[in-house]
């Protein structure tokens, strides 16, 4: 399952960078997005995978079972899921502003503030 | 104590939400400067308790470290917050003159709030993934307030300022990963213990190469530093006067944090030529890119590149005095750099131009400004006895110390190149004569002045008096150099 997810997880890296590089915005936005979902599932899988058990402790006893997974990556994913969803909101809200006064999605187009 | 020690964030974050109510302008400008000043008072307050006593440790919801989030406030993370609340206190000054009606309608205020209250957040979190979670409070009322206003050129440096940070942020993300999947934890005195047990592999190693990356870009270090002279001349000077003083700031605080603290060992090992070479080349580049623009903001931003280079110099030679010099350097450099950017502002106002080919005469018309360029000019260029003397100085005997002669000589040169850039502001913007045809000269709102005379000030006091500030960095970075104290402290171990 490991290597199921670490291919996943790399190739996910891997279309993100690519599109990144693309010069359109829209691709760049795309490129966001995938970067973000491989980044969660690099955390999920680095902390390593339990098969079927939910981290939930029983009825009758105190502690988490050792065999249960560990919780914490979860909370952390659920966290950077809600950051990079209001990133990517605002990017999509900026960059359709920037494509409004620029007239254009090409971001080799936009040199105005290099020189 | 814990009120006090939770204040730099509550009280920023208590002048958002306020101002978010009362949304006529009066109440808006009036709120804000009060948030300021009562933040700024406990910020002085705060640095103050923690020299008295030593580190202060928050555990948030009473969850026990490692378990729960940690707020530890060392003597470092004291003086960065006690520079956050002069700066802040300052740039919400400046902001009454200079923030037009459209930026106050549409949550200047509130935003900048909010952005000091991610900057302290991140100066006091002991945890890994807490950091980056300040880090993005930061960012993100940082690129609204780079957007804010909808111009063309802010938009473009807008793009370029969210994309390169949001790839930063992966980075990062990416590498709390790592290292959580490898060690199990992420409370920064728990990862040092781990670490420094187990030595570190090479996912640990990558991993430190990936923070490198990411703290990297967010500093604006070589060869990440392309994002910044292209997006920090864009939005108002208010604007840019913040983010120079105080964001790269942030990167460099998080690198010199997480690198002392989690990864000394490799600090004196493969990091340390790497760091080396990198600070001096961060050096160099800024400097020359600086020597060849002639728009005063961008002139300063690239300067903003070649300063961080004496700072990640510090961490790099990674001795007691260095580390003294770094944290130094970071005082001296956020108020003179924030002082430069607002000085930019006013000369905007007055000759309605950033364009030094455009503009001239101010000396005749505007003396008092010409010397209160001067000061924090010359400081940047280590004059003495202004406060950049005694950073550079600093910097260069620690460099002396270890015998790394070639970074010291670099970092001398740099000195005399900053130098002529702002000579070259000096000459164009005050010395020559005005290039219009009718010079237009309006009257200074006091508003915008005084805090440029504050922070000369500040400037001026720590040139000749640079002895408490030394011993507080010292100090400050005895505890950076020796984290047993700062280790036992959180984990309650003793």
């Amino acid at each position: 399952m490991e290597l199921i997810l670490a291919l996943g997880t790399g190739s996910l890296y891997a279309m993100g960078l690519y599109l990144l590089l693309r010069r359109s915005m829209i691709k760049l936005i795309f490129g966001f997005v995938l970067l973000g979902q491989a980044t969660n599932l690099l955390i999920f899988t680095a902390s390593g995978l339990t098969r079927a058990k939910p981290p939930i402790i029983e009825a009758n006893a105190k502690i988490l079972s050792s065999s249960a997974p560990d919780p914490l990556p979860q909370a952390l994913i659920l966290t950077a899921i809600v950051i990079s969803f209001g990133i990517l909101a605002f990017a999509l809200v900026l960059m359709r502003r920037a494509y409004d006064i620029t007239g254009t999605d090409d971001l080799d187009e936009m040199r105005g503030t290099d020189q | 104590m814990t009120w006090l020690a939770v204040s730099p964030i509550i009280i920023p974050l208590g002048t958002g939400i306020l101002l978010l109510l009362f949304r006529r302008l009066r109440y808006q400008k009036l709120v804000s400067m009060i948030g300021a000043v009562v933040f700024f008072v406990h910020t002085i307050v705060l640095l103050w308790h923690i020299y008295q006593t030593g580190i202060e440790v928050v555990h948030v919801g009473n969850w026990p470290a490692p378990y729960g989030i940690t707020l530890v406030i060392d003597l470092f993370s004291a003086i960065m917050i006690a520079v956050t609340g002069f700066v802040g206190f300052n740039i919400a000054l400046y902001a009454l003159s200079d923030i037009d009606r459209g930026r106050n309608r549409f949550g200047f205020h509130p935003l900048m709030h909010i952005l000091l209250m991610g900057v302290c957040g991140a100066f006091m979190t002991g945890d890994l993934f807490n950091l980056y979670v300040w880090f993005e409070v930061m960012l993100m009322s940082s690129f609204v307030l780079m957007a804010l206003g909808g111009e063309r050129s802010q938009l473009e440096g807008a793009v370029k300022y969210v994309s390169l940070n949001f790839i930063a942020s992966v980075i990062f993300l990416t590498a709390i990963g790592i290292i959580y999947g490898k060690t199990g934890t992420l409370n920064l005195a728990d990862l040092a213990l781990k670490v420094g047990d187990n030595g570190s592999g090479p996912m640990i190693r990558s991993a430190v190469m990936m923070l490198l990356t990411a703290f990297g870009i967010k500093a604006g270090i070589f060869p990440y530093f392309f994002w910044l002279p292209a997006s920090y001349h864009t939005p108002p000077a208010t604007v840019s006067a913040l983010f120079a003083g105080l964001l790269t700031k942030v990167g460099v605080y998080a690198m010199i944090r997480v690198f002392s603290l989690v990864f000394a060992g490799e600090m004196s090992g493969s990091l340390k030529p790497v760091l080396i070479i990198i600070s001096g080349l961060t050096m160099v580049t800024g400097v020359l890119g600086a020597a060849a623009q002639f728009e005063i903001r961008k002139i300063l931003s690239f300067h903003i590149i070649s300063q961080i280079g004496y700072m990640t110099l510090g961490l790099a030679l990674f001795t007691p005095l260095a580390l003294a010099a770094a944290i130094f350097y970071l005082v001296h450099h956020i108020i003179v750099k924030t002082n430069l950017f607002l000085i930019g502002g006013l000369i905007r106002h007055i000759k309605g131009s950033y364009d030094l080919k455009k503009i001239g005469g101010l000396y005749l018309s505007n003396p008092l400004l010409a010397f209160l360029f001067l000061v924090p000019a010359l400081s940047l260029g280590g004059i003495p006895p202004l406060s950049g003397f005694f950073a550079k100085f600093t910097i260069i005997r620690a460099g002396l110390e270890v015998e790394s002669y070639l970074i010291v000589l670099i970092a001398l040169a740099v000195g005399i190149l900053t130098l002529y850039s702002m000579t070259k502001i000096w000459a164009e913007a005050f010395w020559k004569v005005d290039p219009a045809e009718k010079p237009v000269t309006k009257s200074i709102p006091i508003m915008m002045l005084l805090p440029i005379i504050l922070m000369a000030a500040a400037t001026i006091a720590i040139g000749f008096f640079p002895e408490p500030v030394l011993e507080i960095s010292r100090r400050a970075a005895d505890q950076l150099f020796n984290p047993e104290y700062y280790i036992r402290k959180v984990l309650g171990v003793y």
